[in-house]
């Protein structure tokens, strides 16, 4: 039975994401990543971008990565599918080391998921040689620095997907 | 109408040190930015995620608040990515100018109308989507004119401008292309801003 224990709580990605010195989150709302949203415009050290379409995220990322600022992405794993012409050509092409956070929609490790969106991201994000970590519970969450890590290592963008959020 | 060359031309002679990022006609190689910059180390072309130039000069445009920074815009360019000018207004940089070279066509392309070309009131978008001040232009001699006034407006500024369109109808494959490639220029950027080590 899941318990609010042992569950992922906003708190612990905003201590990721301020560990690792991210100046922006650039993002478009999910059900996934709902309760950060407060935490998120309270918190002095991040700037909120928020955009109309997700595949804005990824170039308004590169313009302040570009300037000197290390951001991140937060969008729902349906944006990642609209957002394709975007991580090609200001993520992959330009290796930008942008971890993006997605909010895994229909994700269940308990079975059979009915929702496309949660069976297609995976092969997605790997036929793009996009790496990904799944971050469920606040143990998880320093899946975050791995993710910050690797897209230093290799220049190029990390998945991390967010499979579920308690409020705070 | 504008002359592309001549428009790129002017905006070039005013950009003291502000970084450019043209997409589409505004950066053909022939007639655009490349064949007229004064200041390449701070041009940052963006030839692929068509549509994505505006946000791309946002990001630029909040990471350096003391620095202009200028989109040159195409129409067809804009109309794949609408919302970005709400998502520009809204987090409303005072340093950022979208200028929206509007031809009315697929330039690049062959010249294919683009869809309601004529019909549309791009200075009427840009004000409900809230830009601080809209300038338009469909003449030289007015543009020289007034683009002092608007470079001097706080931003985020929208200048449309009515630009003859230069169709590009050679095949892909024989086309003038940049020796310096958007990931070149991805590269030497940063380091003219003395955002990261070159």
């Amino acid at each position: 039975m899941t318990t609010y224990d042992s569950v992922l709580h906003p708190p612990a990605i905003i201590a990721e994401l301020k560990k690792n010195n991210i100046t922006h989150v650039v993002w478009l709302p999910d059900s996934e990543t709902n309760f950060m949203y407060q935490l998120l415009n309270d918190e002095d050290s991040l700037d909120l971008v928020p955009v109309c379409r997700e595949g804005e995220t990824m170039a308004i990322a590169a313009g302040l990565w570009v300037g000197g600022k290390k951001p991140v992405v937060l969008i729902q794993n349906t944006g990642i599918f609209e957002s394709g012409d975007s991580i090609r050509g200001l993520g992959l092409d330009i290796n930008q080391p942008l971890v993006m956070l997605i909010g895994y929609r229909g994700w269940t490790r308990r079975g059979p998921t009915p929702d496309s969106a949660a069976r297609f991201i995976e092969p997605i994000l790997h036929t793009w040689g996009i790496n990904c970590y799944l971050i469920e519970t606040d143990d998880d969450a320093d899946r975050i620095s791995i993710a910050c890590e690797e897209a230093e290592r290799t220049q190029k963008p990390v998945g991390v997907l967010v499979g579920t959020e308690f409020g705070v | 109408m504008i002359n592309n060359t001549d428009a790129v031309k002017l905006i070039d002679s005013k950009r003291t040190d502000s970084v450019i990022v043209p997409t589409m006609n505004a950066n053909n190689v022939g007639f655009g930015l490349p064949s007229v910059t004064s200041n390449q180390d701070l041009d940052l072309p963006l030839s692929g995620a068509m549509g994505k130039a505006s946000n791309l000069g946002l990001g630029i445009a909040l990471a350096q608040p003391d620095r202009k920074v200028m989109v040159l815009d195409g129409d067809g360019s804009l109309l794949m990515n609408l919302g970005t000018m709400v998502t520009s207004a809204n987090k409303a940089p005072t340093n950022f100018y979208h200028f929206l070279f509007n031809n009315k066509v697929y330039a690049v392309t062959g010249g294919q109308p683009i869809p309601g070309s004529d019909c549309q009131d791009w200075e009427g978008m840009a004000k409900a989507a809230g830009y601080a001040a809209v300038f338009s232009y469909d003449n030289l001699e007015d543009f020289t004119t007034g683009i002092d006034e608007a470079l001097a407006a706080t931003g985020p500024v929208f200048i449309h401008l009515s630009v003859e369109p230069q169709v590009e109808n050679t095949p892909v494959q024989f086309r003038q292309r940049s020796p310096r490639t958007v990931k070149m220029a991805f590269d030497e950027v940063p380091a003219a801003l003395g955002a990261r080590s070159g």
